[in-house]
């Protein structure tokens, strides 16, 4: 009994950490989307983010720094796919393409020519990571059960970005439905004229939003490689940039559903480390792949419409021209 | 606005575009404090400098000019398959299973099969988006991006639990024997020494001209086009867009699918974990240069066969470049000739205009 | 012709003219080579309604779009209240008090009526103090206006009456002292126009301005107190309303247009080519538009279809040329029953001897970035080569002798059609359509943007194509050119077929009021060919002349 306790607190805990990058991802396509803008170059800007961070923090030995690197290289691929299709009215999708090579081929590129290492970041320690905090009572409150450990192992003990992460969602809920700048930004989404008419630049709405986009997903990049791991190695974000996309599609682009699947998605990602080679009954032993195609699978299913219906906000991909 | 002559259109604007972003992955390499110029020669010389660089240059070429094609083919009828990688990866399977099942036939008879099985499971691998969008709704985008996810999965189990024979400890298939393999060029031309180039290279040529036939020299073609440009003008046409959709979307799958023939069949022989690397999205960028005609196509997969093998001599000769250089000229390349194609069209309209008034037809 | 300028006296203050609310001056407007305003004078006195009506693309949407800052003016002046103001965004209108309430509307379908009011006018950077404020404000606006909505109400689960209302209220609770309101009775039941009428009354009661843009001279005659008449771009005449009637705007609006004589000996009908019986058809998002129509045409005659665009003209042809499913009924195509299923059925019915002329040759009837010779085959791909392979040396003999034979210009079968001028455009279409000896032809809005040289030689065209013994199908919302062209004319309204009339007796207000469905007998359906055509029209006068273009796009 104990012992399946620990066993589901640390896969617990192992969710938690696998979940942030994709919350933050997650969110930042949220308020991209949401204004329209689809954004296939989440994974590219996780990367680019991840790379950046690692790198200033291995420069300066601030993990501080690194963070604001990374979300400066976010803002820079951000502002690309913005250029691409708020200004010249290209197409989004080729965009966002066209950036997730950009961030494999520059980080890989670019750390092989300042690091020397074959892509990799030097080791970063100390300071030059964000390491866990202990939350007050934690270790006084370890020995009570149940309750005291799940609060020492689940919710003390995680890093700063982690908490910053699950904060976002019901900030970001608030933000959108609760704030002027939601109430626009979910307009522009979905009927960008409507914004027009009322006086507003469309543009500069659009704008907006791609910066906290690139805010959150830089974010989530620096916590994959100055926060979860110690540095950055080639192709770090491994399709998680594509996951959140899938998860902002399931949870049908609102900030609450998000949270719990991108926690769903976490889930999975954590449970296939436990079972792999465990036979379990009636269905036996479950490949690895299949729990790591899972997300995949249901997102194809829920968009061929077989479990409800997710509808994107009606404007996004199309670039908005005045009409005539 | 007045439209560009077609001269500019459909060359130099294209061209401008491709210089832009050759331009721009100069300054990278020159950010980092190396020369792009000297890389640039000996790139050249890797591709081109000596026999097995060439075959090597060869080899990555054709299956550039499959996975180009695949997402050129899905274009022209306004689907944007994203999945070549993956189409690629499944269309493995395919080539796998009928060399392992004739095992020893001489190759004469398993490369048609390899070509046929391939590419049915690779055109499977393309349908299911295909149908989705034409049937469900969803887009084939997405669901190709989902279906590459997929397909790593699946072929990750397929190869390390089923395909994996016992005492084997890396994740490979069974080998083929050399009889049944496609042959390599090398055995008949003493140049391609040690490079891997093979029959598939000639597939590919083939595959240039049959592409090239298909969308401007046939019926079939025409409705693609007339999808791709007007769906409505398609339909009032009497073409039906479910049907050219889920078709169009298999037959880019079966040439994405020929990526494996030309590794699986023709070089490693077996089934190895992640055999495409990449192939299947260098097709994006090799489309987008290309603009889509095999012309294009052909000569855009010969740049990125150069700079994919050069790209290995780089790495040798200069610390400093990775390959990875590379991935940068590609997505530069899809950026400035796909996301921002139009960019230089008003500049470059009223360049023209000034300089030579209007003589176009109005 | 007379344009409204102001007097010297009419602006100066304290005179006994009522004070001008608006004040447009010399109003000009391109877009591209298009003239949509030219030189527009136009004077709006405070609490009044005033009318502004006009044809389908004469710029009345244009100009008012221009007031509200959408687009601006290429030159003149605006004054609000006596002042010049420049007025460069629609937030410019709304602190000049100028609201609009567009013909489609500008909601956002998943908010809340709250939400969208609010939408661009909140107080604050959170949105808690101003949607209570908004709430407070609706409630005396429904009180005062009649104007009730549930401000939690979803736009997407309102009715169009109600979604206008909440565009009323936008405007109103920006301050609006002036409404400008684009078409507003288009979408409405006539119960929701009744109600509209009524807030419309109130609001000029409280010392509103309203500028109400329409096409119905019923609504004018019924609500306004001036009217201006538009055509063509320009400002024609504004009249005090009560001092007109319905008869001199039509004429003003449509102007003495020189009617194109179309030579034609009569009609010598044969054999029935076409045959629809009780044909029901929906549109894209699964709405009845076509409910229970039958008729037919026969060999060596032009039956034309008169109605106001939107009444389910598009899904007849469509459902005609094998482009959408028929929801019940039959169509006979040469006695063969035409199966429609699939989305390849167009295929079937040009099989069949169908040819197409589609209303809207840029969205359907060309592929425009094709070239010219790739058009000309549009639709009979299947019949240049004989296997896969297309013949394309036989495509481009077509393509030239179409040239030769229209008359198309430029005479280069390698040009982008995009590049072509809208005649030539649509002489591609009809070369393509009637050289291929159909049995049938069906054509949409056959001179739709083409320039008068080009309708005489299309409307010969079709007449020769009648005298060749086809039978044809004529749609047009232009009533002149039915009128010229069809031997017989049949009237459709809210998807029905509401009267038949013989053009050479048939008087055009009497077309008018049938096509309104303001006729007696509209709501009893008869079939074709019950309703004498002499029948005279009753109830009040009521001319629609030319519809509003669904599409919302500028026909040229």
């Amino acid at each position: 009994m104990e012992s399946y306790l620990v066993d589901i607190t640390l896969i617990l805990d192992s969710t938690v950490r696998l979940a942030v990058p994709l919350i933050l991802a997650c969110l930042a396509g949220l308020y991209s989307e949401r204004a329209g803008i689809v954004d296939i170059g989440l994974e590219g800007k996780l990367l680019a983010g991840a790379f950046a961070a690692a790198a200033m923090s291995a420069v300066t030995g601030s993990a501080w720094l690194g963070l604001l690197a990374g979300i400066g290289a976010a803002l820079i691929f951000s502002g690309i796919h913005g250029l691409a299709s708020i200004n010249f009215k290209g197409n989004q999708t080729i965009s966002g393409v066209a950036l997730n090579f950009l961030a494999a081929g520059l980080t890989t590129f670019l750390g092989q020519s300042w690091f020397k290492r074959g892509g990799y970041t030097p080791q970063l320690s100390g300071d030059q990571r964000f390491n866990p905090i202990t939350l007050p009572f934690a270790n006084e409150l370890r020995e009570v059960p149940v309750i005291g450990q799940i609060y020492y192992e689940l919710i003390s003990g995680h890093n700063i970005i982690t908490y910053v992460a699950f904060i976002a969602v019901p900030v970001t809920a608030w933000v959108l439905f609760r704030t002027r700048f939601g109430l626009r930004l979910r307009a522009v989404g979905e009927n960008p004229k409507a914004i027009d008419t009322a006086g507003i630049s469309v543009t500069r709405l659009r704008y907006q939003a791609l910066i906290i986009t690139a805010v959150l997903v830089g974010i989530g990049g620096a916590y994959l490689s100055i926060a979860q791991s110690a540095g950055f190695n080639n192709n770090m974000s491994a399709g998680r940039g594509y996951i959140a996309l899938a998860a902002l599609i399931f949870a049908k682009w609102r900030p609450g559903p998000a949270l719990l699947v991108c926690l769903m998605f976490g889930f999975l990602d954590a449970v296939q480390f436990r079972i792999q080679g465990q036979v379990f009954p009636i269905i036996g032993e479950v490949p690895v792949q299949a729990i790591q195609a899972l997300p995949y699978i249901l997102t194809v299913i829920l968009l061929a419409g077989f479990i409800g219906r997710a509808v994107a906000p009606k404007a996004s991909g199309i670039p908005y021209t005045k009409e005539r | 606005m007045t439209p560009l002559p077609r001269w500019a259109d459909v060359v130099l604007l294209p061209l401008l575009n491709v210089v832009l972003a050759f331009l721009v992955g100069g300054l990278i390499v020159l950010a980092v404090g190396q020369n792009p110029l000297q890389a640039v020669g000996i790139m050249l010389y890797g591709a081109f400098g000596y026999g097995s660089g060439f075959g090597y240059t060869l080899y990555y070429t054709t299956d550039f000019i499959f996975a180009g094609l695949a997402v050129s083919l899905a274009y022209h009828a306004g689907l944007f398959n994203i999945g070549p990688e993956g189409q690629a990866y499944v269309g493995g399977l395919g080539v796998i299973l009928i060399g392992l099942a004739l095992n020893g036939t001489h190759w004469a008879i398993v490369f048609p099969l390899m070509i046929i099985c391939g590419g049915a499971f690779g055109a499977l691998w393309a349908f299911v988006p295909g149908y989705l969008q034409a049937k469900r709704g969803s887009h084939v985008v997405i669901t190709t991006i989902l279906f590459n996810f997929i397909a790593t999965s699946m072929m990750g189990f397929l190869i390390s639990r089923v395909l994996k024979p016992a005492g084997v400890n890396s994740d490979e298939s069974a080998p083929l024997e050399a009889i049944t393999r496609v042959p390599q060029l090398r055995t008949f031309i003493e140049l391609f020494k040690n490079s891997p180039v093979n029959l598939t290279f000639f597939l590919a040529i083939i595959a240039l001209v049959f592409i090239y036939w298909l969308i401007w020299r046939t019926k079939f073609g025409y409705a693609v086009r007339a999808l791709g440009q007007n769906p409505v003008a398609a339909n009032y046409a009497g073409i039906s867009n479910q049907k050219m959709i889920m078709i169009v979307m298999a037959m880019s799958g079966v040439l994405a699918a020929m990526v494996a023939v030309n590794n699986v069949g023709g070089v490693q022989g077996r089934l190895i974990l992640n055999f495409v690397n990449g192939a299947g999205f260098v097709g994006i960028a090799v489309a987008f240069m290309g603009r889509g005609h095999p012309v294009g196509v052909g000569l855009s997969a010969l740049l990125f066969g150069i700079l994919y093998q050069g790209g290995q001599e780089l790495a040798f000769q200069m610390p400093g470049i990775t390959r990875e250089m590379i991935v940068t000229i590609q997505a530069l390349v899809i950026l400035f000739t796909g996301a921002m194609g139009d960019m230089l069209r008003a500049p470059l309209a009223r360049l023209l205009t000034r300089s030579e008034p209007a003589t176009g037809a109005k | 012709m007379t344009s409204l300028h102001p007097t010297n006296a009419q602006r100066s203050e304290g005179t006994a003219a009522a004070p001008l609310a608006i004040e447009l001056v010399g109003i000009n407007k391109h877009f591209g080579p298009v003239h949509a305003n030219r030189d527009i004078h136009l004077a709006i006195k405070r609490g009044t309604v005033h009318g502004i009506v006009g044809e389908n693309g004469a710029g009345k949407s244009t100009l008012m779009s221009i007031l509200y800052g959408f687009y601006t003016a290429d030159s003149g002046e605006i004054r609000v209240n006596g002042t010049p103001a420049t007025i460069t965004d629609s937030r410019h209108a709304l602190a000049l008090g100028i609201g609009m309430v567009h013909q489609h509307f500008m909601l956002v379908d998943n908010f809340s009526v709250l939400e969208n009011v609010v939408l661009g006018a909140e107080d604050s950077a959170f949105l808690a103090p101003t949607l209570n404020k908004a709430r407070t404000q609706l409630k005396a606006l429904a009180r005062d206006y009649g104007l009730e909505v549930d401000p939690d109400a979803i736009i997407e689960n309102l009715s169009v009456g109600q979604q206008q209302r909440v565009e009323i209220l936008k405007a109103l609770y920006r301050g609006a002292e002036t409404l400008i309101l684009d078409e507003p009775t288009g979408v409405l039941t006539p119960d929701e126009a009744d109600h509209l009428f009524r807030i419309l009354g109130k609001l000029r009661e409280e010392g509103k301005t309203i500028i109400l843009i329409t096409h119905k001279l019923r609504e004018i005659m019924a609500i306004t107190d001036e009217v201006s008449v538009m055509r063509q771009g320009a400002m024609v005449k504004t009249l005090t309303t009560s001092e007109t009637s319905p008869g001199e705007l039509a004429e003003l609006m449509v102007g003495r247009r020189v009617l194109l004589r179309v030579e034609k000996g009569p009609a010598s009908p044969g054999k029935v080519l076409l045959d629809v019986q009780d044909l029901v058809v929906t549109d894209d998002f699964k709405v009845p538009r076509v409910k229970g129509v039958s008729f037919q045409v026969r060999a060596g005659e032009i039956v034309g279809i008169a109605g106001v665009a939107g009444n389910g003209q598009s899904e007849l042809l469509e459902s005609i040329a094998g482009m959408r499913d028929q929801l019940l009924g039959t169509i006979r195509l040469n006695g063969e029953v035409l199966s429609l299923e699939g989305d390849d059925g167009a295929a079937r019915a040009r099989t069949a001897g169908l040819a197409h002329v589609p209303e809207d040759r840029l969205r359907m009837g060309l592929v425009t970035t094709f070239s010219e010779w790739e058009n000309s085959i549009l639709g009979y791909q299947h019949s240049y080569g004989d296997g896969p392979g297309l013949d394309i040396a036989k495509a481009r003999q077509t393509a030239e002798e179409y040239i030769k034979k229209f008359d198309i210009r430029p005479p280069n079968i390698d040009l982008k059609t995009a590049n072509f001028s809208g005649g030539n455009q649509q002489k591609i279409v009809l070369a393509r359509e009637m050289e291929r000896n159909p049995d049938v032809l069906i054509v949409g809005q056959p001179t739709r943007g083409v320039d008068i040289g080009a309708i005489e030689f299309i409307h010969n065209q079709i007449i020769k194509m009648r005298d060749a013994g086809k039978a044809i199908l004529l749609v047009s919302v232009e009533l002149d050119e039915i009128r010229s062209l069809a031997d017989r004319i049949l009237v459709i309204f809210d998807g029905k077929i509401v009267g038949e009339a013989d053009p050479a007796t048939a008087d055009e207000t009497e077309l008018g009021l049938l096509m309104t469905g303001s006729h007696a007998s509209s709501d009893k359906t008869p079939g074709p060919g019950t309703l004498p055509a002499h029948e005279t029209p009753v109830q009040q006068t009521l001319v629609k002349m030319s519809p509003q273009d669904l599409s919302g796009k500028d026909p040229n």
